[in-house]
């Protein structure tokens, strides 16, 4: 049955059939509606919603639910995603599962409420301290919810890693139809790591403090192998009217929302322009762009940002390629009008025959 | 020969890494002696801090989990919410759930968390080597008090027990010592019955235990103990400071 949500609903209702039973939050605009929806959603389901008293407790709350065995999630913005950062290293270093949504808006500081995409390097890094990475999930419609949260929970589940769910402030306020009917309930996975009491089985301990250097070196190695693995199994991207393409648009979220509304445009005057979506910003698809490579010479990036993902893409290019950028940052949110205008001037500069010198 | 004392089976075989005449140890075994004699060897789950006593489960023969700096009260509530059923405790030094984590373990308190917390009280941050905490005494020469700690640049000794107790959602509360033969007697007392209003379900517990860090108050052990009688037992007086009925 299709309802109208929010996408901040859509994806609290998307978690709680995902097998989410423990959501600890801090109020912060615009993903509240989230929160909120999880404060009433909750006791319902058997779960459990705490407000906590800060982003910083949230986060500890979720790694304490994940130590405990239970499929916990935590939201925010941000500000407070700054804050989580201590948290989701300690939840990498740690090998607990969790997912963490980001619906980013408008920075850095304080900055505003309005939706913007500035947060890629700080989920896409790891984000706070010492070598890890978390997987990043990038939805672009709140449909596209009900398989990215799911897939959210399978995959933290599964490699043991906290796992970002990006967003942004339109993706979380807007509202669209969705329903939740296809959606799967990821499998349970062993959890006889997790801690329930040394009940016929010996004690464990989880922790990250490991003095001995060369036994450091060995934990970070064995996270390293697990990245490496989900990047050879994770990458999931979207490719838009790429076949033909003289010139591939790369954007993600909302986006490849305003791309795919200037593509159109631009197919209408016979502009041979596609789109690869990223649906993982990490793992990125640089197989595929390094693909679409052999074909095509000309890559348009485009961001709400003053230019984050571009580098990623300029690495898996490896200098190969053309590419253009446009973004804007501070929350401005640009008409597909806007970026068709400026997609057909860099397209016909591209194509107006022997200034670039030939690859 | 009658035996009179033997070391409780669930503290591990291992060296303890705590300085000489450090409280640590002994609040160590009184927490795996407690667990044993209640018989929560299965149920138990310790979070434990950053700080000195964050080599726990090298000792503890239960479940443990490292928290982050002064998050320990934030993790056990994640833990206890998922099991009820388990005994969750955090284990906190001064600077941990007085100073960097005061938000986690206030919000833990004042939500009545069924969790207990044992709060080491040495007035110094012992493992960094000394520097002032947030229950330096006034006047108390730490590293980073070089002349004493003066309030109008570091502000005063923190009383948690006298802070917590004004929550409406803490149920025990108590301050004890371990410098002496009956303190920890009544140390293990404390202990014992904070776990049981867990258990009970009467929520939020907290036990304070003043301990000796002779290291780093540049003393020897037998003065370090005394000092804990004499000096630092005025700004923290020991005592119950809030037990509601359950």
């Amino acid at each position: 049955m299709r309802r109208l949500m929010s996408g901040n609903a859509a994806l609290g209702e998307a978690a709680v059939l995902s097998g989410c039973t423990h959501y600890f939050g801090y109020p912060i605009t615009p993903q509240n509606e989230l929160t909120e929806y999880m404060a009433r959603r909750m006791p319902g389901a058997g779960g459990v919603f705490i407000q906590s008293e800060s982003e910083i407790a949230a986060i500890n709350m979720v790694l304490g639910a994940s130590v405990a065995g239970a499929r916990s999630m935590t939201s925010s913005s941000g500000p407070g995603m700054s804050l989580k950062q201590e948290g989701i290293s300690y939840l990498a270093a740690d090998e607990l599962p969790a997912v963490i949504v980001n619906m980013v808006r408008g920075g850095p500081g304080m900055g505003n409420i309005s939706a913007a995409q500035s947060d890629y390097f700080q989920a896409t890094r790891g984000g706070g301290h010492g070598d890890y990475r978390t997987v990043v999930l990038a939805p672009g419609s709140v449909q596209e919810l009900t398989e990215i949260v799911p897939l959210a929970f399978d995959l933290a589940d599964k490699y043991r890693n906290p796992v970002i769910i990006l967003g942004d402030g339109m993706l979380g306020q807007m509202m669209e139809p969705v329903d939740f009917d296809g959606l799967v309930r990821p499998p349970d996975y062993d959890k006889s790591w997790a801690l329930t009491g040394a009940k016929d089985r010996p004690a464990q301990a989880i922790y990250s403090l490991i003095f001995d250097t060369k036994l450091q070196e060995e934990h970070n190695w064995k996270l390293q192998r697990k990245f490496r693995l989900i990047e050879q199994n994770e990458v999931r991207y979207e490719t838009y009217l790429a076949d033909d393409a003289e010139m591939i648009v790369v954007a993600y979220g909302i986006g490849a929302r305003v791309a795919k509304g200037a593509i159109k445009r631009l197919r209408e005057e016979n502009l041979k322009v596609g789109m690869i979506r990223p649906i993982t910003l990490w793992p990125f698809p640089t197989k595929a762009l390094r693909e679409m490579a052999k074909t095509v010479s000309d890559f348009f990036v485009f961001e709400m940002s003053a230019g984050q993902m571009v580098e990623d893409v300029r690495l898996a290019l490896e200098g190969k390629g053309h590419i253009h950028f446009y973004g804007r940052p501070g929350g401005v949110i640009p008409m597909p009008v806007e970026l068709y205008r400026i997609i057909s001037r860099h397209y016909y500069q591209a194509h107006s025959g022997g200034k670039r010198k030939k690859r | 020969m009658k035996a009179v004392y033997a070391r409780p089976k669930l503290l591990k075989e291992a060296h303890f890494h705590y300085c000489p005449g450090c409280g640590h140890g002994i609040i160590n075994r009184l927490l795996m002696e407690v667990i044993e004699e209640m018989d929560l060897q299965g149920d138990a789950i310790c979070v434990a801090p950053a700080g000195c006593g964050m080599l726990l489960y090298n000792y503890f023969e239960i479940d443990v989990v490292e928290a982050a700096h002064g998050r320990g009260a934030a993790v056990a509530t994640g833990i206890k919410r998922v099991r009820p059923q388990n005994l969750v405790f955090s284990y906190q030094g001064d600077g941990d759930l007085a100073a960097i984590g005061t938000a986690e373990g206030f919000h833990a308190a004042n939500r009545g968390e069924n969790i207990t917390v044992i709060f080491v009280n040495n007035g110094v941050y012992g493992m960094t080597g000394g520097q002032m905490a947030p229950t330096t005494l006034l006047d108390q020469v730490t590293t980073t008090t070089p002349t004493g700690r003066d309030s109008d640049l570091a502000g005063h000794p923190v009383r948690i027990c006298e802070v917590f107790s004004v929550l409406d959602g803490t149920s025990y509360l108590e301050r004890v010592a371990v410098n002496k033969p009956a303190a920890v007697v009544k140390a293990k007392k404390a202990i014992t019955k904070a776990f049981q209003r867990q258990i009970d379900g009467a929520g939020f517990s907290l036990v304070e235990i003043l301990s000796p860090c002779p290291v780093n108050w540049k003393m020897g052990p037998l003065e370090a103990c005394t000092w804990i009688d004499e000096v630092m037992a005025r700004q923290f007086p020991l005592g119950v400071f809030k037990e509601v009925p359950c």
